[in-house]
């Protein structure tokens, strides 16, 4: 071995020699494979696949009977995609907790370009998006949101006139 | 010898607020006092240490060989391929604080290269720059910094202000314990001839003689004999140790501190006294007379040279098995190491079995050791020795876990459980919870540093445990320390005199002696250190006109 | 510049550097380097990085058995160990494995924390004591941040799995449990970013600490931190199209990456900083995580006395033999009637 090594034990002991080996290497392996495969687990059964991403449907009667130039949410769809829940929830705020009933504005959404919605889940968003499984659930389970708006209200139909 | 400052100046002069300059660029201040002397050439020619050479602290020039930092960085390498701990203890830390307040040095100095996440730092910053890519890349921003002869004299000062007692590691959340590294970088100074005085002639003459004092065989027997005819006088009882006896049962192995100097000497003569009651067929050995270990505070290598011994001489008297006295670091050692560095079964012995009770020692059933406090307490716990502990009346104790006894083997219940069938009811009270038992703190001296040109140094770092001695002290008048270690017999006597006279030390085995009631002894008004015994103080005081 | 601010700031500068990187980068052309490539890059570094660190570590042996003893240990059959005395200084197998548990799950070691302090005292003749007392603090915030970003990690599986499992819709559900806001505020989210602010805190007041802190120390905490406030301003206040990131997610697991249009910067920048933390791992003190497992003092069962312990390096030493030492004191030993192997 290296004729230079000195250490504390002076002149004469070689210097201790360790194998090369993984010591404990059964138990440190077995650990790190089993963190791995814990990493691994949620994602192999997706591994290869391609998984298409929901695709909004848009062909409600509604929306079919608007002329395809016309076809335009009260947002940018881009905006809405990111900021619909905000809005959402902005209007019930101000409808049944905020505002009192018949202010000027409070059950109305003035749109950037001027015009006014009736601010209502029911009436005004699924007035068009009348089909909630293809059009809400769709992406909500896509990334495991729960939204409570369901547990108020109706899913079907129902119009604010019949309601009254 | 430098003054030290009294303790009513040392106190209130500890801060904890580090300094303003960043610690890379504090040099280590040695101010007398606070340093150990570098071994003499002696010593190290003794045992075949390297580059020995009369050195001087204060000297700048420390006449390291040519080739140090290559001796010290292969010497890294060496080591980080053979501890698996100090690669991972290099690796893991956060730097979280815990250990900071930990340390009695930190808390008796505030010096904050004493806390041991920044000692450790000491050896870090060198291994992050020759063993790491960042650190060879960024340097000092990545914590590394080149091994200079500031660096080195720097790990000189702190490695031996550390007394191995692993505080830090109890209260690190990955368990990184100071104590190894601090082995491992005495191991590195010792490569290019740094060691202590203290530690080094302790070391040479245990290697040469026998035992830590250099005592001669006949003086060793001188002294034991010494003892045993001091037992007769004080109690009439004659203590036959035998030496170098071959055939006996039991080899029975001690510090020197029992015999070497009081009290530790007084805890000797309740060995004698308590062998003779039970009527052991033990023998002392002038060869492996030595159950402390100081090499082991050097090196490895050392610790085994001196350790083995005592297998060899056990195997040459062809005894049964081994009993081991009262002691802090030989118990970290014979419990952690002695096994191991022997290597394989130590089949020459039996798996010890206690000749009076027929108690089977399983729990030593590869060390073939046992310790005289697992011994005493399954006397007692057998009904095989009777006390009478009104004899220790005047002791009003508190019971001090030793470092090396409490965090590298686990001793608490046996010296309790003696303690309170040799001392009347209430005459046992324990110090606050979070300075004993596993949470103990060190006499502040262990690890070979117990010399006397670092006492300002040694008194700091007592300071922990002399405080919660003075808490019971006031609150519930205890006037003695009780410990199973004989360094702490050499030093707490030191350190308590120094802040808080009124307490003495003593060790289990000597109020064990105290306490043992002999068919035919002379009736006892003293105790083994001669002061009178409760119920007895004017009988002493006449005596001592009478010697007038 | 003195040593804390010096690494106090390179840290900062880093991190706000690796933010102005992403930031900048995503809106060039080269959103497929910050969505595809350097995601993947990070895990391979992370696995190797980890894989490596390992094979260092198990090319060591451990030499000898150095459990840190915390209760009392196994002696004579009627001395009364307590559950703690066997989980702190464990016999058998089984009891270090519940110490391990602890440590790892429960951080024992710093749940035993003290503080210890010198206080002035006119009692005392020297006119201060030492006062130690319990200090949870650091367990705390150690253990809040730990569990809280383990469920934040947890939750976003949610981008990488499809369909979701239950078990992470469950915890997600647990996690916004309390629903201020919407979306529902994450407490775990929360609670990491506080806890981190904390073990910030304590690092830069705490005089000792700030005076051992490396760069070292502050880059994860940036890191993290930035982490975790790009995350919560991606949810709350700067949304991102999240359809569009689970396409992203799901492409990088699938193995069929994609990077669809229109997400914003901000998500490219939380993104890269979780990377650059995985990459960073494995050379990083973060490596105190799988480091805990291998810690010779905790990780050892104390049986030194009846259990032999192998030193596979155990090698042969000097020792004066009796012989020789018998030879230098012969005389005198019989002179004091100690018996020698030879007379003469």
């Amino acid at each position: 071995m290296d004729e230079k090594y000195k250490n504390e034990f002076g002149a004469f002991a070689p210097r201790p020699q360790v194998e090369k080996k993984f010591y404990n290497g059964k138990y440190i392996f077995a650990g790190l494979i089993v963190f791995l495969a814990m990493v691994a687990l949620p994602f192999l059964p997706n591994v290869g696949k391609t998984i298409p991403p929901p695709v909004r449907q848009l062909d409600t009667p509604v929306i079919q009977k608007i002329a395809e130039k016309d076809r335009q949410c009260i947002m940018p769809t881009e905006w809405m995609r990111a900021n619909h829940m905000q809005m959402l929830i902005d209007w019930r705020d101000n409808v049944v907790r905020t505002n009192e009933k018949g202010a000027p504005n409070g059950r109305y959404f003035k749109a950037p370009d001027g015009q006014k919605f009736l601010a209502s889940l029911t009436n005004t968003c699924m007035e068009c998006h009348s089909n909630k499984e293809k059009f809400c659930d769709q992406c909500h389970n896509y990334v495991a949101v729960a939204p409570n708006c369901w547990g108020c209200h109706l899913t079907e139909g129902k119009k604010l006139a019949e309601a009254k | 010898m430098a003054k030290v400052p009294k303790p009513s100046e040392l106190l209130p002069g500890i801060s904890y607020q580090p300094p303003a300059k960043g610690w890379m660029d504090v040099k280590p201040d040695f101010r007398p006092g606070t340093y150990c002397n570098p071994a003499a050439p002696k010593w190290m020619e003794w045992i075949g240490y390297p580059y020995p050479q009369a050195r001087s602290i204060p000297d700048n020039n420390w006449g390291l060989p040519d080739n140090w930092q290559e001796i010290v960085l292969q010497g890294m390498e060496d080591r980080l391929d053979r501890f698996r701990s100090l690669k991972v203890f290099f690796d893991i830390c956060v730097r979280c604080g815990a250990c900071a307040d930990k340390c009695h040095f930190f808390l008796g100095t505030g010096d904050p290269k004493n806390m041991p996440v920044l000692r450790a730092e000491l050896l870090r910053s060198v291994y992050r720059r020759y063993f790491k890519k960042i650190g060879r890349v960024l340097g000092e921003i990545a914590g590394a910094r080149d091994l200079s002869e500031d660096v080195i004299k720097e790990w000189f000062f702190y490695l031996y202000q550390c007394t191995i007692c692993r505080r830090c590691s109890l209260f690190c959340p990955y368990g990184i314990d100071m104590a190894e590294m601090t082995l491992l970088g005495r191991e590195l100074l010792a490569s290019i001839g740094l060691n202590i005085d203290w530690a080094m002639a302790s070391v040479a003459q245990c290697y040469d003689k026998g035992s830590h004092i250099g005592a001669t065989p006949q003086a060793f027997k001188d002294m034991i004999d010494f003892l045993a005819e001091e037992n007769e006088r004080i109690t009439g009882i004659t203590t036959t140790p035998s030496y170098n006896r071959k055939g006996a049962e039991v080899l029975f192995v001690t510090p020197s501190g029992d015999y070497f100097a009081d009290p530790g000497s007084f805890t000797l003569m309740g060995y004698l006294l308590l062998f003779e009651y039970i009527g052991l067929d033990y023998t002392f050995s002038t060869y492996a007379a030595e159950g402390g270990n100081f090499g082991w505070f050097i090196s490895h290598e050392m610790g085994k040279r001196l350790n083995s011994k005592i297998y060899a001489e056990a195997k040459r008297l062809g005894v049964k098995w081994i009993l081991g006295g009262e002691c802090g670091h030989m118990w970290r050692v014979c419990n952690q190491y002695m096994p191991t560095y022997y290597g394989e079964p130590v089949n020459f012995l039996e798996e010890p079995v206690s000749p009076i009770t027929g108690t089977r020692f399983e729990n030593a059933k590869v060390h073939k050791m046992v310790h005289i406090s697992e011994f005493t307490a399954d006397l007692i716990k057998n009904g095989k020795l009777n006390f009478d502990p009104q004899r220790n009346a005047h002791i009003k104790l508190t019971f001090h876990d030793s470092c090396n006894t409490a965090r590298g083997m686990g001793i608490f219940e046996e010296p309790r459980y003696i303690i309170n069938n040799v001392l009347p009811e209430g005459n046992f009270v324990e110090m606050p919870p979070n300075t004993i038992r596993e949470k103990t703190f060190c006499c502040g001296s262990s690890s070979g540093i117990n010399a006397s040109e670092n006492m300002e140094l040694r008194m700091q770092g007592g300071m922990p445990r002399a405080n919660a001695v003075r808490f019971v002290h006031e609150k519930y008048g205890v006037n003695h320390l009780g410990c199973i270690c004989a360094l702490d017999r050499a030093t707490l006597p030191t350190l308590l005199e120094y802040w808080i006279p009124e307490v003495d030390v003593t060790g289990i085995t000597e109020m064990v002696g105290n306490a043992l009631i002999f068919p035919d002894e002379l009736e006892r008004t003293t105790d083994l250190r001669d002061r009178p015994l409760v119920g007895f103080e004017e009988a002493a005081e006449e005596d001592a006109e009478e010697g007038e | 510049m003195d040593f804390f601010k010096r690494h106090f700031l390179v840290a900062l500068a880093a991190v706000l550097g690796l933010v102005a990187v992403a930031y900048v980068g995503s809106q060039t052309k080269l959103q497929i380097l910050f969505g595809v490539a350097v995601p993947y890059l990070a895990a391979l570094i992370f696995v190797e990085g980890l894989v490596y660190r390992l094979i260092v570590w198990a090319r060591s042996p451990v030499p000898f058995r150095i459990p840190t003893t915390a209760g009392q240990n196994r002696t004579l059959p009627w001395i009364k160990r307590s559950l703690d005395d066997k989980l702190d200084n464990p016999d058998t197998f089984k009891y270090l494995l519940g110490r391990m548990a602890l440590e790892v799950l429960a951080f024992r070691s710093l749940f035993r924390n003290l503080r210890t302090e010198l206080r002035k005292d006119p009692d005392n003749p020297e006119g201060a004591r030492l006062i130690h007392w319990s200090y949870k603090w650091l367990w705390l915030g150690a253990i809040a941040f730990h569990y809280a970003f383990l469920v934040v990690l947890l939750r976003h599986l949610r981008f990488f799995t499809e369909p979701v499992p239950m078990p992470i819709q469950l915890m997600e559900h647990a996690d916004g449990f309390f629903q201020f806001f919407v979306p529902a505020v994450y407490l775990s989210g929360i609670v990491m970013v506080v806890a981190l602010f904390y073990l910030l805190a304590r690092r830069i007041t705490n005089p000792s600490l700030r005076y051992i802190s490396l760069a070292a120390d502050y880059f994860p905490l940036f890191l993290i931190l930035g982490i975790g406030i790009s995350g919560i301003l991606m949810r709350y206040v700067y949304k991102v199209d999240i359809v569009a990131v689970k396409q992203l997610a799901l492409g990088l697991v699938t193995l069929h990456p994609v990077v669809p249009p229109g997400i914003a910067p901000i998500f490219y920048v939380h993104l890269f900083l979780v990377c650059v933390l995985f990459a960073y791992f494995p050379f990083s003190k973060l490596m105190h995580a799988p480091g805990v497992f291998f810690s010779p003092s905790r990780n050892m069962v104390a049986n030194n006395r009846w259990v032999l312990h192998v030193n596979p390096w155990n090698y042969p030493v000097k020792f004066t033999p009796y012989l020789q030492y018998e030879d230098k004191f012969r005389e005198a030993m019989i002179e004091a009637d100690i018996p020698v192997e030879k007379e003469s």
